[in-house]
Protein backbone atom coordinates (compact mmCIF):
# COMPACT_ATOMS: atom_id res chain seq x y z
CA UNK A 1 0.00 0.00 0.00
CA UNK A 2 1.14 3.77 -0.72
CA UNK A 3 1.35 6.22 2.05
CA UNK A 4 -1.34 8.34 2.06
CA UNK A 5 -0.17 11.89 4.25
CA UNK A 6 3.19 13.78 2.73
CA UNK A 7 4.58 16.47 4.44
CA UNK A 8 7.88 18.24 4.06
CA UNK A 9 9.87 21.16 2.76
CA UNK A 10 9.32 22.68 -1.25
CA UNK A 11 11.61 22.81 -3.57
CA UNK A 12 10.38 25.04 -5.96
CA UNK A 13 11.54 24.87 -9.61
CA UNK A 14 9.13 26.65 -13.15
CA UNK A 15 7.76 25.54 -15.88
CA UNK A 16 8.32 23.03 -18.97
CA UNK A 17 10.96 21.55 -16.39
CA UNK A 18 12.22 18.90 -18.75
CA UNK A 19 13.60 15.00 -18.40
CA UNK A 20 16.94 16.38 -19.61
CA UNK A 21 17.02 18.83 -16.64
CA UNK A 22 15.51 15.85 -14.38
CA UNK A 23 18.67 13.43 -15.26
CA UNK A 24 20.64 14.09 -18.62
CA UNK A 25 20.95 11.83 -21.06
CA UNK A 26 24.84 11.32 -20.68
CA UNK A 27 24.17 9.12 -17.17
CA UNK A 28 21.23 6.83 -18.48
CA UNK A 29 24.30 4.39 -19.46
CA UNK A 30 22.57 2.98 -16.08
CA UNK A 31 19.43 2.38 -14.27
CA UNK A 32 20.52 2.40 -10.67
CA UNK A 33 18.51 4.80 -8.88
CA UNK A 34 21.03 5.75 -6.67
CA UNK A 35 23.60 6.73 -9.10
CA UNK A 36 20.84 8.47 -11.07
CA UNK A 37 19.82 10.32 -7.64
CA UNK A 38 23.10 11.65 -7.30
CA UNK A 39 22.27 13.79 -11.00
CA UNK A 40 18.78 14.95 -10.22
CA UNK A 41 17.88 18.33 -11.18
CA UNK A 42 21.38 18.66 -12.13
CA UNK A 43 20.67 20.83 -15.15
CA UNK A 44 18.67 23.52 -12.67
CA UNK A 45 20.56 23.21 -9.42
CA UNK A 46 23.68 20.89 -9.24
CA UNK A 47 23.65 20.36 -5.96
CA UNK A 48 20.03 19.17 -5.73
CA UNK A 49 20.54 15.65 -4.21
CA UNK A 50 22.81 16.87 -1.54
CA UNK A 51 20.19 19.97 -0.43
CA UNK A 52 17.01 17.52 -0.23
CA UNK A 53 16.04 15.68 3.06
CA UNK A 54 14.20 12.85 3.11
CA UNK A 55 10.57 13.68 2.82
CA UNK A 56 10.85 16.91 0.90
CA UNK A 57 8.20 17.86 -1.78
CA UNK A 58 9.28 19.31 -5.63
CA UNK A 59 7.09 21.63 -6.61
CA UNK A 60 6.91 22.05 -10.31
CA UNK A 61 4.96 24.82 -12.80
CA UNK A 62 2.94 23.73 -15.78
CA UNK A 63 3.96 20.99 -17.90
CA UNK A 64 6.47 19.17 -15.23
CA UNK A 65 8.36 16.43 -16.58
CA UNK A 66 7.87 17.00 -20.48
CA UNK A 67 10.50 15.77 -23.05
CA UNK A 68 12.02 12.08 -23.41
CA UNK A 69 9.77 9.24 -21.99
CA UNK A 70 13.44 8.22 -19.61
CA UNK A 71 11.94 6.43 -16.47
CA UNK A 72 15.22 7.46 -14.93
CA UNK A 73 13.55 10.67 -14.54
CA UNK A 74 10.84 9.81 -11.51
CA UNK A 75 13.50 7.07 -10.48
CA UNK A 76 16.20 9.57 -9.88
CA UNK A 77 13.49 12.08 -8.45
CA UNK A 78 12.43 9.50 -6.14
CA UNK A 79 15.49 7.70 -4.89
CA UNK A 80 17.07 11.88 -4.28
CA UNK A 81 14.46 11.06 -1.22
CA UNK A 82 11.72 13.47 -3.13
CA UNK A 83 8.10 11.74 -1.47
CA UNK A 84 5.81 13.20 -4.05
CA UNK A 85 5.76 16.03 -6.64
CA UNK A 86 3.37 18.33 -6.92
CA UNK A 87 2.79 20.37 -10.28
CA UNK A 88 0.17 22.68 -11.96
CA UNK A 89 -0.05 19.80 -14.96
CA UNK A 90 2.39 17.09 -16.07
CA UNK A 91 3.63 16.05 -19.13
CA UNK A 92 1.73 12.65 -19.79
CA UNK A 93 5.23 10.53 -20.40
CA UNK A 94 6.22 11.27 -17.28
CA UNK A 95 2.88 11.30 -15.61
CA UNK A 96 1.87 7.66 -16.04
CA UNK A 97 5.92 6.64 -15.65
CA UNK A 98 5.65 8.54 -11.89
CA UNK A 99 2.22 6.51 -10.84
CA UNK A 100 4.02 3.48 -12.32
CA UNK A 101 6.95 3.05 -10.76
CA UNK A 102 5.31 4.49 -7.45
CA UNK A 103 5.93 8.11 -7.14
CA UNK A 104 3.34 9.68 -5.73
CA UNK A 105 2.36 12.97 -8.19
CA UNK A 106 -0.55 15.87 -7.72
CA UNK A 107 -1.72 18.30 -10.14
CA UNK A 108 -2.44 21.19 -8.13
CA UNK A 109 -3.93 24.63 -9.78
CA UNK A 110 -2.92 28.08 -8.07
CA UNK A 111 -0.62 26.50 -5.67
CA UNK A 112 2.41 26.98 -7.06
CA UNK A 113 2.25 31.49 -7.54
CA UNK A 114 1.42 31.45 -3.83
CA UNK A 115 4.06 29.27 -2.56
CA UNK A 116 8.02 30.06 -1.92
CA UNK A 117 11.13 28.14 -1.91
CA UNK A 118 11.12 26.40 1.76
CA UNK A 119 7.31 26.73 2.41
CA UNK A 120 6.11 23.73 4.55
CA UNK A 121 3.65 21.48 2.47
CA UNK A 122 1.33 18.76 3.22
CA UNK A 123 -0.36 16.38 0.97
CA UNK A 124 -3.09 14.18 2.00
CA UNK A 125 -3.59 11.86 -0.99
CA UNK A 126 -6.80 10.48 0.65
CA UNK A 127 -8.76 14.13 1.14
CA UNK A 128 -7.50 14.98 -2.16
CA UNK A 129 -5.55 18.09 -0.96
CA UNK A 130 -2.63 19.72 -0.84
CA UNK A 131 -1.64 22.40 2.00
CA UNK A 132 0.68 24.89 2.52
CA UNK A 133 1.62 24.59 5.76
CA UNK A 134 3.80 28.10 5.75
CA UNK A 135 0.45 29.99 4.67
CA UNK A 136 -2.31 28.20 6.03
CA UNK A 137 -3.79 27.47 2.98
CA UNK A 138 -5.19 24.45 1.26
CA UNK A 139 -5.74 23.96 -2.52
CA UNK A 140 -7.68 20.86 -3.81
CA UNK A 141 -5.69 18.39 -6.00
CA UNK A 142 -7.23 17.04 -9.28
CA UNK A 143 -8.28 13.50 -7.99
CA UNK A 144 -7.64 10.21 -10.20
CA UNK A 145 -9.54 7.68 -12.25
CA UNK A 146 -10.49 4.19 -10.45
CA UNK A 147 -8.02 2.71 -12.50
CA UNK A 148 -5.50 4.37 -11.76
CA UNK A 149 -6.05 4.53 -8.20
CA UNK A 150 -5.85 0.72 -8.12
CA UNK A 151 -2.17 1.06 -9.30
CA UNK A 152 -1.13 3.97 -7.08
CA UNK A 153 -2.59 1.46 -4.21
CA UNK A 154 -1.26 -1.63 -5.19
CA UNK A 155 2.62 0.46 -5.80
CA UNK A 156 3.24 0.68 -9.29
CA UNK A 157 2.27 -1.60 -12.11
CA UNK A 158 4.51 -4.36 -11.95
CA UNK A 159 2.74 -4.79 -8.32
CA UNK A 160 -0.99 -4.09 -10.19
CA UNK A 161 -0.15 -6.46 -12.54
CA UNK A 162 0.80 -9.67 -10.47
CA UNK A 163 -1.79 -8.43 -7.90
CA UNK A 164 -4.20 -8.88 -11.42
CA UNK A 165 -2.91 -12.09 -12.65
CA UNK A 166 -3.24 -13.67 -8.73
CA UNK A 167 -7.28 -13.07 -9.63
CA UNK B 1 -21.18 10.80 -32.59
CA UNK B 2 -18.78 10.12 -35.29
CA UNK B 3 -14.64 9.73 -34.33
CA UNK B 4 -11.24 10.30 -35.03
CA UNK B 5 -8.64 7.54 -36.86
CA UNK B 6 -7.15 7.90 -33.08
CA UNK B 7 -10.31 6.86 -31.81
CA UNK B 8 -10.75 4.07 -34.42
CA UNK B 9 -7.56 2.67 -34.17
CA UNK B 10 -8.03 2.41 -30.10
CA UNK B 11 -11.49 1.12 -30.53
CA UNK B 12 -10.37 -1.55 -32.53
CA UNK B 13 -7.40 -2.90 -30.26
CA UNK B 14 -9.61 -2.50 -27.45
CA UNK B 15 -12.69 -5.06 -28.68
CA UNK B 16 -14.88 -2.16 -28.28
CA UNK B 17 -17.46 -0.69 -31.32
CA UNK B 18 -16.56 3.03 -29.75
CA UNK B 19 -14.71 4.89 -27.49
CA UNK B 20 -14.92 9.06 -26.16
CA UNK B 21 -12.41 11.07 -25.16
CA UNK B 22 -11.70 10.24 -21.02
CA UNK B 23 -12.58 6.56 -21.60
CA UNK B 24 -9.68 4.00 -19.91
CA UNK B 25 -9.12 0.92 -22.13
CA UNK B 26 -6.41 -1.85 -22.31
CA UNK B 27 -5.74 -1.97 -25.62
CA UNK B 28 -3.74 -4.79 -27.54
CA UNK B 29 -0.21 -3.53 -28.83
CA UNK B 30 0.66 -4.81 -32.23
CA UNK B 31 4.50 -3.42 -32.09
CA UNK B 32 6.12 -2.72 -28.87
CA UNK B 33 9.72 -1.37 -28.61
CA UNK B 34 12.68 -0.52 -27.12
CA UNK B 35 16.13 0.37 -27.06
CA UNK B 36 19.33 0.39 -25.11
CA UNK B 37 18.62 2.92 -22.65
CA UNK B 38 15.08 2.06 -22.35
CA UNK B 39 15.07 -1.75 -22.99
CA UNK B 40 17.33 -2.49 -20.03
CA UNK B 41 14.99 -1.11 -17.19
CA UNK B 42 12.16 -2.66 -18.39
CA UNK B 43 14.04 -5.97 -18.89
CA UNK B 44 14.87 -5.42 -14.74
CA UNK B 45 10.73 -4.71 -14.29
CA UNK B 46 9.56 -7.72 -16.13
CA UNK B 47 11.95 -10.02 -14.37
CA UNK B 48 9.96 -8.90 -11.28
CA UNK B 49 6.36 -9.72 -12.75
CA UNK B 50 6.50 -13.63 -12.41
CA UNK B 51 6.33 -14.89 -16.03
CA UNK B 52 9.84 -16.49 -17.85
CA UNK B 53 8.04 -15.95 -21.52
CA UNK B 54 6.83 -12.28 -23.28
CA UNK B 55 3.58 -13.41 -24.39
CA UNK B 56 4.11 -12.71 -28.40
CA UNK B 57 8.51 -12.43 -29.16
CA UNK B 58 6.72 -11.57 -32.62
CA UNK B 59 5.53 -8.27 -31.44
CA UNK B 60 8.69 -6.74 -29.60
CA UNK B 61 11.43 -4.55 -31.47
CA UNK B 62 14.75 -4.18 -29.58
CA UNK B 63 16.96 -1.52 -31.33
CA UNK B 64 20.50 -0.41 -30.35
CA UNK B 65 20.63 3.33 -31.57
CA UNK B 66 21.54 5.21 -28.45
CA UNK B 67 24.72 4.66 -27.25
CA UNK B 68 26.30 2.37 -30.25
CA UNK B 69 28.52 2.35 -31.50
CA UNK B 70 28.86 1.87 -27.15
CA UNK B 71 30.63 5.03 -26.17
CA UNK B 72 31.92 3.08 -22.99
CA UNK B 73 31.75 -0.01 -20.44
CA UNK B 74 28.83 0.92 -19.22
CA UNK B 75 26.91 1.92 -22.57
CA UNK B 76 28.22 -1.73 -23.96
CA UNK B 77 27.09 -3.26 -20.55
CA UNK B 78 23.52 -1.77 -21.11
CA UNK B 79 23.18 -3.55 -24.58
CA UNK B 80 24.45 -6.44 -23.72
CA UNK B 81 21.84 -6.58 -21.24
CA UNK B 82 19.15 -6.07 -24.34
CA UNK B 83 21.18 -8.54 -26.25
CA UNK B 84 21.02 -11.37 -23.85
CA UNK B 85 17.50 -10.86 -23.67
CA UNK B 86 16.65 -10.55 -27.24
CA UNK B 87 18.42 -14.12 -27.77
CA UNK B 88 16.95 -15.35 -24.50
CA UNK B 89 13.19 -14.50 -25.47
CA UNK B 90 13.46 -15.40 -29.26
CA UNK B 91 13.02 -11.97 -30.22
CA UNK B 92 13.57 -11.80 -34.41
CA UNK B 93 13.11 -8.12 -34.73
CA UNK B 94 16.66 -7.60 -32.66
CA UNK B 95 18.81 -4.88 -34.80
CA UNK B 96 22.27 -4.89 -33.99
CA UNK B 97 25.14 -2.07 -34.99
CA UNK B 98 25.68 -2.20 -38.76
CA UNK B 99 22.02 -3.95 -39.52
CA UNK B 100 20.46 -0.96 -37.82
CA UNK B 101 19.75 2.64 -36.90
CA UNK B 102 17.76 5.29 -35.53
CA UNK B 103 14.87 3.24 -34.25
CA UNK B 104 11.81 5.67 -35.75
CA UNK B 105 13.25 5.69 -39.37
CA UNK B 106 13.92 1.51 -39.33
CA UNK B 107 10.78 0.52 -38.23
CA UNK B 108 9.14 2.49 -41.35
CA UNK B 109 11.80 1.46 -43.28
CA UNK B 110 11.46 -1.99 -42.50
CA UNK B 111 8.21 -2.07 -43.30
CA UNK B 112 6.92 -2.51 -39.46
CA UNK B 113 4.58 -0.48 -39.32
CA UNK B 114 0.86 0.03 -40.80
CA UNK B 115 -1.61 1.73 -41.29
CA UNK B 116 -4.00 1.07 -38.40
CA UNK B 117 -1.58 -0.49 -35.32
CA UNK B 118 -1.41 0.18 -32.42
CA UNK B 119 2.47 0.56 -31.35
CA UNK B 120 3.67 1.68 -28.10
CA UNK B 121 7.67 2.12 -27.58
CA UNK B 122 9.80 2.92 -24.68
CA UNK B 123 10.66 6.50 -26.25
CA UNK B 124 9.14 9.52 -26.59
CA UNK B 125 9.28 9.76 -30.01
CA UNK B 126 7.32 6.65 -31.17
CA UNK B 127 4.51 9.22 -32.31
CA UNK B 128 6.64 9.06 -35.27
CA UNK B 129 4.48 6.42 -37.18
CA UNK B 130 1.46 8.55 -36.92
CA UNK B 131 2.99 9.85 -40.86
CA UNK B 132 1.71 6.09 -41.62
CA UNK B 133 -2.11 6.59 -40.19
CA UNK B 134 -1.24 4.13 -37.25
CA UNK B 135 -1.74 5.63 -33.18
CA UNK B 136 2.39 5.58 -31.68
CA UNK B 137 2.95 6.61 -28.63
CA UNK B 138 5.73 6.57 -25.83
CA UNK B 139 6.02 5.35 -22.88
CA UNK B 140 7.98 4.32 -19.61
CA UNK B 141 10.01 1.50 -19.48
CA UNK B 142 7.57 -0.19 -16.99
CA UNK B 143 5.03 0.56 -19.37
CA UNK B 144 6.54 -1.45 -21.80
CA UNK B 145 7.84 -4.69 -19.81
CA UNK B 146 3.97 -4.74 -18.67
CA UNK B 147 3.17 -5.09 -22.31
CA UNK B 148 5.90 -7.84 -23.01
CA UNK B 149 3.98 -9.81 -20.61
CA UNK B 150 0.78 -8.94 -21.22
CA UNK B 151 0.30 -7.36 -24.92
CA UNK B 152 -1.27 -4.74 -23.55
CA UNK B 153 -0.94 -1.17 -22.48
CA UNK B 154 -3.40 1.15 -20.39
CA UNK B 155 -4.51 4.29 -22.25
CA UNK B 156 -6.87 7.02 -21.83
CA UNK B 157 -8.59 8.09 -24.53
CA UNK B 158 -7.37 11.55 -25.53
CA UNK B 159 -9.27 14.72 -26.75
CA UNK B 160 -8.12 15.55 -30.57
CA UNK B 161 -7.11 18.73 -31.62
CA UNK B 162 -7.30 19.44 -35.48
CA UNK B 163 -4.12 21.66 -36.82
CA UNK B 164 -5.16 22.32 -40.48
CA UNK B 165 -2.64 23.71 -42.82
CA UNK B 166 -3.60 25.54 -46.11
CA UNK B 167 -1.49 27.52 -48.78
CA UNK B 168 1.49 26.02 -50.70
CA UNK B 169 4.73 25.38 -49.62
CA UNK B 170 7.67 27.96 -50.69
CA UNK B 171 10.93 27.04 -51.22
CA UNK B 172 13.16 25.56 -48.74
CA UNK B 173 10.20 25.22 -46.11
CA UNK B 174 9.18 21.51 -45.51
CA UNK B 175 8.04 19.74 -42.58
CA UNK B 176 10.16 20.58 -40.00
CA UNK B 177 9.62 24.39 -41.08
CA UNK B 178 5.65 23.37 -40.26
CA UNK B 179 5.80 21.26 -37.04
CA UNK B 180 8.53 24.32 -35.91
CA UNK B 181 5.40 26.74 -36.12
CA UNK B 182 2.69 24.41 -35.41
CA UNK B 183 4.51 24.20 -31.72
CA UNK B 184 5.44 27.66 -31.63
CA UNK B 185 2.05 28.37 -32.17
CA UNK B 186 -0.11 26.13 -29.58
CA UNK B 187 3.20 25.94 -27.17
CA UNK B 188 5.24 23.53 -25.74
CA UNK B 189 2.33 22.25 -23.76
CA UNK B 190 -0.38 22.63 -26.83
CA UNK B 191 -1.56 19.46 -27.22
CA UNK B 192 -0.78 18.14 -23.95
CA UNK B 193 -2.46 15.05 -23.07
CA UNK B 194 -4.39 15.42 -27.01
CA UNK B 195 -3.84 13.39 -29.92
CA UNK B 196 -2.77 16.00 -32.83
CA UNK B 197 -4.75 15.05 -36.14
CA UNK B 198 -2.54 17.08 -39.22
CA UNK B 199 -5.08 17.89 -41.76
CA UNK B 200 -5.62 20.40 -44.82
CA UNK B 201 -4.93 21.18 -48.62
CA UNK B 202 -1.03 21.30 -47.59
CA UNK B 203 -0.80 17.76 -46.48
CA UNK B 204 -1.19 16.38 -50.32
CA UNK B 205 1.80 18.80 -51.05
CA UNK B 206 4.05 16.65 -48.02
CA UNK B 207 6.21 14.01 -48.86
CA UNK B 208 6.27 11.23 -46.47
CA UNK B 209 9.27 11.98 -44.89
CA UNK B 210 7.83 15.57 -44.09
CA UNK B 211 5.15 14.26 -42.15
CA UNK B 212 7.29 11.38 -40.32
CA UNK B 213 9.15 14.81 -38.83
CA UNK B 214 5.90 16.70 -37.96
CA UNK B 215 4.69 13.77 -36.32
CA UNK B 216 7.61 13.13 -35.02
CA UNK B 217 7.44 16.09 -32.80
CA UNK B 218 3.82 15.50 -31.56
CA UNK B 219 5.82 15.21 -28.69
CA UNK B 220 7.35 18.65 -28.21
CA UNK B 221 3.69 20.24 -27.80
CA UNK B 222 3.05 17.38 -25.56
CA UNK B 223 1.22 15.08 -27.99
CA UNK B 224 0.18 11.85 -26.89
CA UNK B 225 0.34 11.20 -30.88
CA UNK B 226 0.07 12.85 -34.12
CA UNK B 227 -1.47 11.39 -36.85
CA UNK B 228 -2.13 11.97 -40.50
CA UNK B 229 -4.63 10.33 -42.61
CA UNK B 230 -3.10 7.37 -44.63
CA UNK B 231 -2.93 8.30 -48.47
CA UNK B 232 -1.70 7.01 -51.63
CA UNK B 233 2.15 8.33 -50.13
CA UNK B 234 1.60 6.01 -47.67
CA UNK B 235 0.95 3.55 -50.42
CA UNK B 236 3.62 4.19 -51.91
CA UNK B 237 6.19 4.38 -49.42
CA UNK B 238 5.09 0.73 -48.09
CA UNK B 239 5.12 -0.73 -51.20
CA UNK B 240 7.83 -3.61 -51.31
CA UNK B 241 8.42 -3.07 -47.54
CA UNK B 242 5.43 -5.20 -46.15
CA UNK B 243 3.32 -7.51 -47.30
CA UNK B 244 0.36 -6.13 -44.78
CA UNK B 245 -2.22 -4.46 -46.24
CA UNK B 246 -3.09 -1.74 -42.82
CA UNK B 247 -6.43 -0.45 -42.25
CA UNK B 248 -6.58 2.96 -43.51
CA UNK B 249 -8.77 4.84 -41.76
CA UNK B 250 -10.56 8.36 -42.22
CA UNK B 251 -12.06 11.06 -39.52
CA UNK B 252 -15.58 10.57 -39.44
CA UNK B 253 -17.44 13.84 -40.81
CA UNK B 254 -19.01 14.33 -37.50
CA UNK B 255 -16.07 13.84 -35.20
CA UNK B 256 -15.07 15.51 -32.48
CA UNK B 257 -12.24 18.16 -32.15
CA UNK B 258 -11.78 19.94 -28.90
CA UNK B 259 -9.38 22.60 -30.25
CA UNK B 260 -9.15 23.46 -34.29
CA UNK B 261 -5.86 25.20 -34.97
CA UNK B 262 -5.29 26.87 -38.45
CA UNK B 263 -1.21 27.38 -39.82
CA UNK B 264 -1.08 29.44 -43.24
CA UNK B 265 1.89 28.25 -44.69
CA UNK B 266 1.02 30.55 -47.84
CA UNK B 267 4.37 32.86 -47.97
CA UNK B 268 5.80 31.61 -44.67
CA UNK B 269 9.54 30.86 -44.89
CA UNK B 270 12.07 28.87 -43.05
CA UNK B 271 11.44 28.89 -39.20
CA UNK B 272 14.12 27.95 -36.47
CA UNK B 273 13.46 27.07 -32.83
CA UNK B 274 15.59 29.30 -30.32
CA UNK B 275 16.77 27.79 -27.24
CA UNK B 276 16.16 26.47 -25.17
CA UNK B 277 12.24 24.89 -26.52
CA UNK B 278 11.31 23.44 -29.53
CA UNK B 279 8.24 26.17 -29.28
CA UNK B 280 10.60 29.26 -29.65
CA UNK B 281 10.36 29.54 -33.55
CA UNK B 282 11.57 32.36 -35.19
CA UNK B 283 11.66 33.11 -38.93
CA UNK B 284 15.62 32.21 -39.92
CA UNK B 285 16.20 35.67 -41.03
CA UNK B 286 15.77 37.24 -37.32
CA UNK B 287 18.59 35.13 -36.21
CA UNK B 288 21.30 36.51 -38.66
CA UNK B 289 24.39 36.80 -37.69
CA UNK B 290 24.34 34.29 -34.85
CA UNK B 291 27.26 32.40 -34.26
CA UNK B 292 27.62 28.87 -34.58
CA UNK B 293 30.39 26.06 -33.50
CA UNK B 294 28.60 23.04 -34.59
CA UNK B 295 25.58 21.82 -37.23
CA UNK B 296 24.12 18.85 -36.65
CA UNK B 297 22.20 16.77 -39.59
CA UNK B 298 20.43 13.44 -38.82
CA UNK B 299 18.51 11.99 -36.29
CA UNK B 300 14.43 10.19 -35.94
CA UNK B 301 13.35 13.61 -36.92
CA UNK B 302 15.65 14.67 -39.90
CA UNK B 303 18.08 12.27 -40.91
CA UNK B 304 16.11 10.40 -44.17
CA UNK B 305 17.59 10.30 -47.20
CA UNK B 306 15.83 13.45 -48.36
CA UNK B 307 17.04 15.65 -45.74
CA UNK B 308 20.61 14.01 -46.45
CA UNK B 309 20.20 15.35 -49.97
CA UNK B 310 19.01 18.11 -49.02
CA UNK B 311 21.88 19.37 -47.07
CA UNK B 312 24.34 17.87 -50.23
CA UNK B 313 22.49 20.07 -52.42
CA UNK B 314 23.37 23.25 -50.29
CA UNK B 315 27.05 22.20 -49.23
CA UNK B 316 27.84 20.88 -52.98
CA UNK B 317 30.89 22.66 -53.99
CA UNK B 318 30.82 24.82 -51.25
CA UNK B 319 33.37 24.58 -47.59
CA UNK B 320 32.05 24.51 -43.69
CA UNK B 321 33.11 27.57 -42.00
CA UNK B 322 37.01 27.24 -40.15
CA UNK B 323 35.48 28.19 -37.05
CA UNK B 324 32.50 25.36 -37.22
CA UNK B 325 32.43 21.18 -36.86
CA UNK B 326 29.39 19.68 -39.02
CA UNK B 327 28.29 16.35 -38.68
CA UNK B 328 25.97 14.56 -40.75
CA UNK B 329 24.48 10.82 -39.80
CA UNK B 330 22.37 9.59 -41.83
CA UNK B 331 19.02 7.51 -39.90
CA UNK B 332 19.63 4.22 -40.64
CA UNK B 333 22.26 1.62 -42.94
CA UNK B 334 19.91 1.63 -45.69
CA UNK B 335 20.11 5.50 -46.38
CA UNK B 336 23.69 5.51 -45.30
CA UNK B 337 24.11 3.32 -48.08
CA UNK B 338 22.00 4.68 -50.75
CA UNK B 339 23.60 8.49 -49.66
CA UNK B 340 27.00 6.66 -49.89
CA UNK B 341 25.90 5.26 -54.07
CA UNK B 342 24.67 8.74 -54.78
CA UNK B 343 27.90 10.05 -54.26
CA UNK B 344 26.86 12.49 -51.02
CA UNK B 345 29.53 11.63 -48.74
CA UNK B 346 31.92 12.67 -51.07
CA UNK B 347 30.47 15.80 -51.15
CA UNK B 348 30.25 16.48 -47.54
CA UNK B 349 33.78 15.06 -46.78
CA UNK B 350 34.81 17.51 -49.62
CA UNK B 351 33.21 20.17 -47.53
CA UNK B 352 34.79 19.39 -44.60
CA UNK B 353 32.41 17.74 -43.00
CA UNK B 354 31.87 14.40 -40.76
CA UNK B 355 29.70 12.00 -41.88
CA UNK B 356 28.93 9.57 -39.11
CA UNK B 357 27.48 5.85 -38.83
CA UNK B 358 23.85 6.29 -37.47
CA UNK B 359 23.60 6.73 -33.89
CA UNK B 360 20.93 9.37 -31.54
CA UNK B 361 24.43 9.86 -30.02
CA UNK B 362 24.64 14.09 -30.46
CA UNK B 363 20.30 14.84 -30.38
CA UNK B 364 20.86 13.63 -26.80
CA UNK B 365 24.22 14.81 -26.23
CA UNK B 366 25.34 11.19 -25.79
CA UNK B 367 28.75 11.20 -27.52
CA UNK B 368 29.53 11.86 -31.21
CA UNK B 369 29.40 15.42 -31.10
CA UNK B 370 28.77 17.04 -27.61
CA UNK B 371 29.39 20.57 -26.87
CA UNK B 372 31.54 22.17 -24.60
CA UNK B 373 30.72 25.24 -22.58
CA UNK B 374 29.28 28.23 -23.85
CA UNK B 375 29.83 26.55 -27.64
CA UNK B 376 26.01 27.06 -29.88
CA UNK B 377 25.29 24.41 -32.66
CA UNK B 378 22.19 24.37 -34.99
CA UNK B 379 20.94 20.88 -35.38
CA UNK B 380 17.65 18.92 -37.48
CA UNK B 381 17.01 17.31 -34.51
CA UNK B 382 14.33 17.62 -31.97
CA UNK B 383 15.62 19.06 -28.72
CA UNK B 384 16.46 22.18 -27.82
CA UNK B 385 16.46 22.18 -23.98
CA UNK B 386 19.21 23.57 -21.35
CA UNK B 387 21.86 21.01 -21.85
CA UNK B 388 20.20 18.94 -24.52
CA UNK B 389 23.56 17.88 -26.42
CA UNK B 390 26.25 18.90 -23.89
CA UNK B 391 27.26 21.22 -21.47
CA UNK B 392 24.19 23.34 -19.35
CA UNK B 393 25.74 26.68 -21.00
CA UNK B 394 25.57 25.10 -24.15
CA UNK B 395 22.73 26.43 -26.69
CA UNK B 396 20.94 24.76 -29.55
CA UNK B 397 18.81 26.14 -32.27
CA UNK B 398 16.58 23.70 -34.22
CA UNK B 399 16.21 23.91 -38.34
CA UNK B 400 15.59 22.56 -41.06
CA UNK B 401 18.67 20.54 -43.05
CA UNK B 402 18.74 23.50 -45.84
CA UNK B 403 19.30 26.02 -43.17
CA UNK B 404 21.71 23.84 -40.84
CA UNK B 405 23.56 23.23 -44.22
CA UNK B 406 23.71 27.07 -45.31
CA UNK B 407 24.58 28.21 -42.02
CA UNK B 408 27.65 25.42 -41.38
CA UNK B 409 28.99 26.92 -44.49
CA UNK B 410 28.27 31.14 -42.97
CA UNK B 411 29.56 30.08 -39.67
CA UNK B 412 26.01 31.88 -38.55
CA UNK B 413 22.92 31.28 -39.40
CA UNK B 414 21.68 32.13 -42.09
CA UNK B 415 18.83 31.53 -45.19
CA UNK B 416 19.97 29.00 -47.71
CA UNK B 417 19.04 31.89 -50.17
CA UNK B 418 21.87 34.17 -48.85
CA UNK B 419 24.84 31.50 -49.50
CA UNK B 420 24.94 32.41 -53.06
Amino acid sequence: MSENVFKGKVWKFGDNIDTDIIIPARYLVTSDPDYLADHCMEGAFPEFRKAVSQGDILLGGENFGCGSSREHAPVSIKAAGISCVVASSFARIFFRNSINIGLPVFEVSGLWAETSQGDELEVDAVAGTVKNVTMSKEYPASTYPDFIREIIDAGGLIEWLKKDQSK
Amino acid sequence: MGMTITEKILAAHSGRDSVKPGDLILAECDLMLGHDVTAPPAIKEFRKIGVDKVRDPGRLVLVNDHFVPNKDIDSAEQAKVMREFACEQEVEKYFEVGRAGVCHALLPEKGMVVPGDLVIGADSHTCTYGALGAFSTGVGSTDLAAGWATGKVWLKIPETIAIEYKGSLGKWVYGKDLILQTITKIGVDGARYRSMEFLGETVSQLTIFDRFTMANMAIEAGGKNGIFEPDEAVKEYLAGRTDRDGVYLKSDPDCEYVEKVTIDVEGMGPIVACPSLPGNGKPVGELKGTRLDQVVVGSCTNGWLPDIRLAAEVIKGKKVHPKVRMIVLPATQEIFKQAMREGLFEIFVDAGAAVSTPTCGPCIGGHMGILAEGEVAISTTNRNFIGRMGHVGSQVYLSNPAVAAASAVAGEIIHPDELG
